[in-house]
């Protein structure tokens, strides 16, 4: 069945697409069909499953099979469909507001448990469908139509959020960039267990220019720094900046003026996930914004111990037999010859 | 076989309760004295009583645990109204019941927990057992230093003084034994499996059980002692059930048998948590459990579940299905099968957690956004919560669609004798994914029915997505007024045909006359027994009990109209009443009570005496 081979064509639907013109739902959407061509698994294994909002239309407007539920909810359904049949490919598609506000709570358990499956979170730091109020991962002081004085809540970091549930695998990647979010959408899937993808997106109509600070063409070289397992974190249009730790956080410098030692080397499979974490934090317009791979680690997969519980209890009873269970290990026997004794009821005739 | 004179009087039945500290053991003496008697052939129905607190404050009247049986050589229906023998362990558990005694009747106190300490602890200055002449004169009062007895009994036990004393429950029910002139055997022998891992408290428990009864032998204390006849009971295999367990295992035969997983979405709540205890078991009965992180997220994996072609179910009480009524839309909007099990307690918000209610029947038929309707079906006792969960996952599965089973809080906790059915008499259910044809394949094409096909992920060439927002019948998201009108139609029209898979209604008494009582749920027992009783001089009343709500029967109407009268009988304010009252334009009746308590029998002769 996986001898098949795809093209990226066998899993669009054939639906007109209604994300807005120039909306940044369309690249990733045909990001996630190439990739899932590429992989070549059954196509009628793979289920989307999404919320609310204008991210978790998605499955709509893909060939695959595909549930769109209710806001924030996601991950609670995803856990049902695997526990029931873990031979599924997951793929869940959620925004900043609906995986980390409304839905926070279901997020994290689905983290902790590690339930194999791929997160995609569109953070466009905007509710869009509901026209343009602050989000959960809105920068305070962000005047929307909610907050016609600036929000005055603290953003949430989404990949420091997914590391502090004990995420084993979380990655960022950006709307505009097809070939890395194959790469990484790839690695993902590839991954056992939960794996974590915060999705750098664009709203060309309520948050235009979303993550401008570090995405504009002009100065993208300078703002990003490329994650790669082993390699030095280097970055810079002349690849000429680097970084190095100062005491527990990292500053940027000139890679001319540090030994080559002094520059951290990316590992993605630390056991501890603070190197991760500070990686994460990097935020702000003095540092560089980390895209690719934070941290993958190996972690015991939940449904993958639902079912080895399950042969493990089979293995030491043996299948069920509904008799024994009924009659269970306090009945007795009576042996008469008594009749039922006769009902009190009688069947309504009309 | 004794030298003790007492009288060993014959009768029919009785009603015992036994109250005490939450951490004095209550329910599982109630229980053994429940085992007890129904392996000696009476029939029993038991009322657990308990606090929402695990041990509050020890003595006091907060701390209140109660357990009633009602033992026959008849069927029985109730757990019985005012009990025959009341066994109170200390002076709160004394004065929170004794009101409820029948008066003459056998009130027996461990005296030793009655020192000022434990006075203070309920409340209350005065000892009753020294100074209440009125309790005297009103009951036989039988004093009892069980805690020293006990402490006596195991002098040479091997254990610490604190430990021993925890053995007076047994002492209590070794003398209740010799009272109701009751084998000690089936207690022993659950003694010897209980503890077959701590010996020394194998020996002492089974020692506190026989000294007890001894103690009945050797002092002449009673009045009378009772025996109940063995019922004439029809060969098969008999156990006590609770409701809770009785619906786990109707949930596991309806799925195991036919071929389907069963899997179980749950948050813990008072007092449904016992049905994902019991269900956490079965492992190998092909049941999956997920305790989730919260009411919705439990009925999001159940739904998810039964999208993945197992049957989901999720089970609460009023305050969780508030939390998952948006979930029983999206699951009637996709049309998928699910079981949602609302175990009913006193409300609003927190209210009443192991109290017992009927006032969430509202929420289950009407609490959701827009026009969409669900079936709800409810338990009438412990046996038929076996019988009712099956009959969900039949209506779940056949009409792709979810259910709401109303139990309550009486009806789990509290047990019935079960005469076990044999496995193979029973009806499985057909499942049927849909794997055929892609061509002409239309997500909401309906069978004659009205249900959909049930098409799992994982299906080639039949890839769809389910949405919450409006589709036509291709499964396309549409927001055409006329296909919502028709969609709508659908829907409803779909739950409207169950009816027509539904038995006729049962009566009670002729299926015409002055006066029909319709009750529905948990209060079966009590009615029964009214009308029972009632009928002996009004011929011309007759009751009947509806399991389903909704859909309701289709010859309910035709039944009410040969009736001069209906009334209606539940525990809440009137919903079912409000319900018949709008649906058929008639002029019901209406008796209820919301005290967080079943309806007495005697309750319920009086108030249907006043329409008779």
């Amino acid at each position: 069945m996986s001898e098949k081979k795809y093209t990226k064509k066998d899993f669009t639907a054939d639906k007109l697409v209604k994300w807005c013109p120039g909306c940044g739902d369309y690249a990733i959407l045909a990001a996630v069909q190439k990739t899932m061509a590429d992989l070549g698994r059954p196509k009628e294994q793979q289920v989307v499953i999404s919320g609310i909002g204008c991210s978790s239309r998605f499955p709509i407007y893909m060939d695959t099979h595909g549930f769109h539920t209710i806001h924030g909810r996601a991950p609670s359904v995803a856990t049902g469909v695997k526990v029931a049949n873990p031979d599924l490919d997951i793929w869940l598609v959620t925004g900043d507001g609906d995986g980390l506000s409304i839905g926070g709570n279901h997020l994290l358990h689905a983290i902790r448990r590690n339930v194999n499956m791929v997160v995609l979170l569109f953070n466009n730091k905007v509710y869009g469908l509901t026209k343009g109020q602050y989000s959960p991962t809105s920068e305070v002081d962000t005047v929307t139509k909610s907050t016609p004085y600036g929000s005055i809540d603290e953003p949430i970091n989404p990949l420091s959020f997914a590391l502090s549930a004990g995420a084993t695998f979380v990655a960022r990647t950006y709307d505009t960039n097809p070939k890395h979010m194959q790469h990484v959408f790839s690695e993902a899937r590839n991954h056992r267990g939960l794996s974590f993808i915060e999705i750098y997106q664009n709203c060309v109509i309520f948050n235009d220019g979303a993550h401008d600070n570090v995405l504009e063409r002009t100065i993208r070289s300078e703002r990003l720094v490329e994650l790669m397992n082993g390699e030095k974190l280097i970055f810079g249009k002349e690849k000429d900046k680097c970084l190095v730790f100062e005491g527990l956080e990292l500053a940027v410098k000139n890679v001319a003026d540090v030994n080559e030692a002094d520059i951290v080397t990316h590992e993605t499979a630390q056991a501890s996930p603070t190197y991760a974490k500070i990686l994460a934090d990097l935020q702000g317009a003095d540092v560089p914004s980390p895209i690719g791979i934070f941290r993958q680690v190996e972690r015991p997969v939940y449904n993958d111990a639902v079912i080895q519980q399950t042969e493990d209890v089979k293995e030491k009873y043996g299948m069920g037999d509904l008799q024994n269970l009924l009659n269970g290990n306090a009945s007795w026997e009576v042996k008469s010859d008594a009749h039922p004794i006769e009902e009190e009821f009688t069947t309504f005739t009309p | 076989m004794s030298d003790n004179k007492t009288n060993i009087l014959e009768i029919e039945s009785a009603v015992v309760r036994f109250v005490g500290d939450s951490g004095d053991g209550m329910q599982l003496t109630g229980n053994q004295f429940t085992d007890t008697s129904a392996v000696s052939g009476n029939d029993v129905v038991t009322f657990p009583d308990f606090p929402a607190e695990i041990r509050a404050p020890a003595g006091t009247v907060g701390g209140v645990s109660g357990f009633q049986v009602n033992f026959s050589s008849n069927p029985v229906t109730s757990h019985g109204d005012a009990p025959d023998a009341l066994v109170a362990m200390n002076p709160a558990a004394l004065i929170m019941n004794v009101k409820d005694l029948k008066h003459g009747g056998l009130l027996v106190v461990n005296s030793d927990s009655f020192g000022a300490i434990d006075l203070r602890k309920a409340g209350i200055e005065s000892n009753p057992l020294e100074n209440d002449t009125v309790l005297h004169e009103t009951y036989q009062v039988v004093e009892v230093g069980m805690t020293s007895l006990v402490q006596k009994a195991l002098e040479e036990i091997d254990l610490k003084a604190s430990d021993k004393k925890r053995c007076k429950n047994f002492f209590a029910l070794g003398l209740m034994y010799w009272v109701y002139d009751r084998s000690l055997e089936f207690s022993k022998n659950w003694i010897k499996k209980k503890f077959a891992k701590k010996p020394i408290l194998i020996e002492a428990n089974t020692i506190a059980l026989e000294a007890g009864y001894a103690y009945g032998e050797t002092i002449e204390l009673f009045n009378n002692r009772y025996t109940i006849k063995s019922n004439d009971m029809p060969s098969g295999t008999y156990r006590q059930v609770t409701g809770n367990s009785a619906l786990a295992y109707g949930l596991t035969t309806a799925t195991f048998s036919s071929g389907l997983k069963l899997v179980y979405g749950s948050y813990p709540i008072t007092p449904a948590s016992d049905i994902l205890h019991e269900l956490a078991k079965l492992k190998h009965y092909d049941v999956r459990t997920v305790q989730a992180e919260d009411e919705i997220a439990s009925i999001g994996v159940a739904l998810g579940a039964s999208y993945a072609g197992s049957l989901g179910v999720t089970a609460t009480s009023g305050p969780g299905l508030c939390l998952k009524t948006e979930f029983v839309g999206l699951a009637a909007m996709v049309e998928l099968p699910l079981v949602i099990v609302n175990v009913q307690r006193g409300g609003p918000s927190t209210g009443l957690p192991t109290k017992t209610e009927q006032s969430d029947l509202m929420l289950a038929m009407y609490g959701h956004n827009g026009e969409i309707s669900v079936p709800v079906i409810a338990p009438k006792s412990p046996v038929d919560c076996f019988y009712t969960a099956r009959e969900a996952v039949r209506i779940a599965v056949e009409y792709m669609t979810p259910v709401i089973v109303l139990s309550d809080g009486f009806v789990a906790n509290s047990s019935d004798l079960w005469r076990v059915p044999d496995i193979k008499t029973l009806d499985k259910v057909d499942v049927e994914f849909y794997e055929g044809d892609a061509e002409g394949y239309e997500v909401f094409a309906r069978d004659e029915k009205g249900a959909r096909k049930w098409v799992v992920p994982g299906t080639p060439d039949l890839q769809h997505t389910l949405t919450g927002l409006e589709h036509n019948t291709l499964g396309d998201i549409s927001y055409d007024g006329e296909n919502h009108q028709k969609m709508t139609l659908e829907r409803a029209e779909k739950i409207k045909n169950i009816a027509k898979s539904l038995p006729s209604l049962e009566v009670m008494g002729p299926d015409s006359g002055d006066v029909l009582v319709i009750g529905w749920g948990g209060t079966y027992g009590s009615i029964c027994a009214a009308i029972k009783e009632l009928r002996k001089t009004h011929k011309t009343l007759s009751y009947t009990h509806l399991t389903h709500l909704n859909p309701l029967h289709n010859d309910l109407e035709a039944l009410m109209s040969r009736f001069k009268k209906v009334v209606v009988v539940e525990i809440n304010l009137g919903q079912l009443h409000k319900i018949l009252r709008s649906e058929f334009a008639i002029d019901a009746e209406l008796i209820c009570k919301i005290e967080g308590k079943p309806f007495l029998v005697s309750e319920l002769v009086n108030s249907i005496s006043e329409y008779l």
